[in-house]
């Protein structure tokens, strides 16, 4: 916690960034600022480590609100994970397991950005427990935020379902578990529409171009696959209605 | 009802997952490296006698496999040749490509740190001539006579171009919106005026009305989330049912007044989106579609469920016969009238099942949206749906139609055939830095949807998804492209981020084929790094790519069996002045005898045309050639006569038809 309260100040910020940047391979090739300038076009290999100059140095520009989205972010995908996961046993209709299993493949995949751009910033990396789906466990020793804070952590973010929920959501077969999933799945997607918002209405971050479009992307996607759900939701109420 | 609603829970339930896998590809060894910066060798180069040659792909496909790296990485091309790369100048190594503009002999690449503009009279050596930065997401940049429009969405943006981001969440030096450069003198842009805009602009779309010699107007699509009104005047992220003025669901309308552009300004934010609530749908698969046709055809009821058609069980139906039948006050079985009766009144009660509409439901943005003035449509990706637009009031979009499709994630961009009866839909799934197109992702799901357009409507054909597996380090998903000008055929290049440049024919919708490639091993063998290629566009005879990290590639079309010398020579008279993709422009071939002999290739290849005649035609159109004057005029004349009374007989009557045209505009333009 100290960790992110540290980096949550631009001072934070630039402390990472000169560890960053004194261990890549910046010293041997030209600075960003000038490279502008310099006339002459640089070959292949040098080329090559201007480009990991370049991302090493881009690794620089974020703040502690980067870091607790991302690192919180993992933690709210998980529990998407975890509702997704229960589809195709659960007798879930096939609109459902297409979506269920879409919600599945993305979200994963998401996992593994916002882990990769935590590792790339030396930033504590949240693993998903496939023991237990939907937990977030620390990862090597620097994790620094240990099991029990991160589940308070998800507590407190939008959207999260209670464990009272997430059981009763287990609970459910057929139709009734179509029209659980679509009601939480619409709140937790909107949580994480919340959770870009604030994002970017804090001072300083999403200047980061990785940040700004994951985030850009979790909030449009999530977006609109809740317009979907929302209409998948009114359509199953309709004739099981009155 | 009762009956009626737990048989839609049951269908919906017994619905067919229409998900195509692919076949597990075989791996490949290594290509034979070569180096970025010379011209690569192409795959395979064959010269092609009038297209009979053998059309199959290599086998293993050979973009499997290829080794990883930055500017080393292994290539394989299939009917394409890389005529060269250009890295980017040192600056801007390292950060973001993105999408391209044209301009006479110069293409200007934006970038998320601003823009290059690169010289490409010789293709084989593009020279840079002017590194403009201004770094912004994601900097789609577009042309208009002295005028360059370059979007900016992101948080870092700033007005005074400069590179050190945006301190605070609310601050007066942030750009979100529309920059505009005059580059009267390319060397030399000049920064005239911005327009900012709520949602800032994630791409945005140049509109050449016409009728309007005055004006240009600007479409900004914004997908961001919305500024807040301290930072920009009159900006409200809230539902437009307690705030009138929201800036979800609308896009923007920029109007530029050419003499003065600094007096560029919103001019309207139309709300296309109203009403919009059809719910998500998807293609039939052609077994789904056979099913529901011999349903059809043994007379069982159909309905139109949730975009969904569906085969009414027959237990349901004759429950509602009956039903019919007492409240006429008759006895026994149903007639033909009866029938008749549900037929009629299936979608009444479909709709009443379904409930009242609800006006805040549905997409409140675009991605992108595609321009073709030529035809008064617009083709709007927005989110969750597929949108056909009237244009032809530039200020005033109006929206025709709306498709939405299950298997697609986000509706990212739109690419017209050339006269305006099919749209192409392309889905970001993942938006852009996902690998969506390893052995596990479906081919319906990042794919394209292709839809022929008619009666301002839009009927679902087919998908089309590169076929070619990529590595999970590899970012991987449909992306922008454009029309490959063969006269008589539809056929599209188009980017798939790291997964390469695909070239595909969609003249028939139901049955797209690839038909060239090119590819480059992953940038990062370990992790996933974004790269690839992120717009391709033809231009002027050749196939010119932004390339993420890698830089500017130009290909050639090779001449193959899909691909002939005489359609790639058609092709390369279709010249423009200068070209922004999401304005379509509406290709016009000029009279040339590679026309004539294209389309003449082509009743080769599908055997349109009786062989004797086609051999016939191909020996009139070659004397023709060598003679001059009116001698060449009268043999074009006579040709096309001759050629009219062939369609009435041909297998490929229009083809020969379109064939009799072009040989009569030649004759036409001979002197």
């Amino acid at each position: 916690m100290l960790r992110l309260t540290l980096l949550s100040t631009w001072v934070g910020q630039f402390i990472l960034g000169s560890a960053v940047v004194a261990s890549s391979a910046c010293a041997t090739t030209p600075r960003a600022d000038h490279a502008a300038t310099q006339p002459v076009q640089t070959d292949a290999a040098e080329r090559e480590a201007l480009y990991r100059a370049r991302l090493d140095s881009a690794r620089v520009r974020f703040t502690g609100a980067d870091v607790r989205f991302m690192t919180n972010m993992i933690g709210h995908h998980a529990q998407a994970l975890t509702m997704a996961k229960l589809a195709p046993t659960r007798g879930a209709s096939p609109t459902i397991q297409v979506l269920a299993a879409r919600i599945l493949n993305a979200q994963t995949d998401e996992i593994g950005i916002m882990q990769r751009w935590l590792r790339a910033r030396d930033q504590p990396v949240p693993n998903v427990d496939s023991a237990s789906p939907g937990r977030m466990s620390p990862s090597g020793a620097s994790g620094a935020s240990g099991a029990s804070g991160a589940h308070a952590a998800h507590a407190m973010m939008p959207g999260m379902l209670s464990d009272a929920q997430l059981a009763q959501l287990a609970a459910a077969r057929g139709e009734e578990f179509d029209r659980l999933f679509l009601t939480f799945m619409v709140a937790h997607h909107k949580g994480a529409v919340v959770m870009v918002d604030e994002l970017f209405a804090t001072d300083g971050a999403g200047q980061d171009t990785d940040v700004f479009r994951f985030a850009s992307d979790v909030q449009v996607d999530q977006r609109t696959e809740v317009a979907r759900m929302e209409l998948m939701l009114k359509a199953l109420a309709s004739p099981s209605g009155h | 009802m009762d009956v009626l609603m737990t048989s839609v829970a049951t269908l919906f339930r017994n619905a067919v997952l229409r998900r195509a896998v692919r076949p597990i590809a075989p791996l490949v060894a290594l290509l034979a490296a070569s180096t970025a910066c010379a011209p690569s060798t192409p795959a395979s180069s064959v010269p092609t006698p009038g297209g009979m040659m053998s059309g199959a792909a290599p086998s293993p496909d050979p973009r499997i496999g290829l080794r990883a790296g930055v500017f080393n990485a292994a290539e394989a091309a299939w009917n394409l040749r890389l005529v060269s790369t250009t890295p980017p100048s040192d600056a801007f190594v390292g950060k973001w490509n993105s999408d391209l503009a044209f301009l006479g002999n110069y293409v200007i690449q934006g970038s998320f740190h601003g823009f290059q503009v690169w010289d490409i009279s010789n293709v084989a050596s593009p020279s840079l001539v002017k590194a403009f930065e201004c770094p912004a997401s994601q900097s789609d940049v577009s042309v208009y006579k002295n005028l360059l429009f370059v979007s900016g969405e992101g948080m870092e943006g700033r007005l005074d171009c400069g590179n050190e981001g945006v301190a605070t969440a609310v601050s007066k030096d942030r750009l979100r919106g529309i920059r505009i450069f005059d580059i009267t003198d390319i060397r030399n842009p000049k920064y005239v005026s911005n327009v900012q805009t709520c949602r800032g602009s994630h791409t945005h779309s140049v509109l050449v009305d016409p009728s309007d010699t005055e004006n240009v107007y600007v479409y900004v699509s914004g997908s961001a989330p919305v500024r807040p009104a301290t930072e920009l005047d009159g900006c409200s992220g809230a539902p437009p049912s307690t705030a009138p003025n929201s800036a979800l669901f609308r896009i923007e309308v920029i109007k530029v007044p050419l003499a003065d552009p600094t007096k560029a300004a919103i001019v309207n934010s139309p709300r296309i989106f109203t009403g919009l609530v059809k719910p998500p749908t998807h293609g039939m698969a052609p077994a789904d579609r056979a099913e529901i046709d011999r349903a059809r055809a043994r007379g069982a009821f159909i309905a139109e469920v949730m975009g969904e058609t569906m085969v009414l069980p027959d237990q349901f139906a004759a429950a509602q016969l009956a039903a019919i039948v007492r409240q006429r006050n008759g006895t026994g079985a149903a007639t033909a009238a009866d029938s008749a009766t549900l037929r009629a009144g299936i979608p009444a009660i479909v709709a009443q099942m379904m409930g009242p509409t609800d006006a805040n439901l549905g997409p409140n943005q675009c991605h992108d949206i595609t321009l073709f003035p030529a035809i008064g449509l617009a083709g709007g990706a927005c989110e969750g749906y597929g949108l056909l637009l009237d244009i032809k009031d530039p200020a005033n979009p109006r929206r025709l139609a709306a498709v939405s499709d299950s298997n697609f994630a986000y509706w990212h961009s739109a690419t017209f055939n050339n006269d305006g009866s099919k749209v192409i839909f392309t889905d970001e799934w993942g938006g852009g830095t996902g690998a969506k197109c390893r052995d596990s992702d479906p081919m319906s799901w990042g794919a394209n949807a292709i839809f022929t357009v008619a009666n301002g409507n839009m009927t679902f054909q087919s998908y089309y998804k590169l076929p070619a597996e990529q590595t999970a380090v590899e970012n991987c998903v449909a992306h922008n492209g454009s029309l490959i000008p063969i006269p008589g055929r539809d056929v599209m290049v188009q980017s798939w981020y790291q997964g390469g440049i695909s070239i595909f024919d969609f003249t028939d919708p139901k049955n797209p084929r690839e038909i060239a490639y090119h590819d480059r091993g992953p940038i990062n063998a370990s992790t996933m790094e974004t790269a690839g290629s992120w717009s391709v566009y033809w231009y002027n005879g050749v196939l010119v790519s932004s390339e993420i990290a890698r830089g500017l590639d130009i290909f050639e079309l090779q001449p193959s069996a899909h691909i002939s010398q005489n359609e790639i020579d058609a092709a390369k008279t279709v010249r423009f002045d200068y070209l922004n993709a999401q304005g379509q422009p509406k290709l016009v071939w000029p009279p040339s005898f590679a026309r004539s002999k294209a389309l003449l290739d082509q009743l080769v290849r599908s055997n349109g045309l009786d062989a004797g005649r086609i051999s016939a035609v191909r020996t009139a159109l070659t004397n023709a050639e060598r003679a001059t004057g009116s001698a060449r005029r009268d043999a074009l004349s006579q040709l096309a006569t001759t050629l009219e009374g062939d369609a009435r007989g041909a297998t490929d009557g229009a083809k020969v038809r379109m064939l009799a045209e072009s040989v009569k505009e030649l004759a036409n333009a001979t002197r």
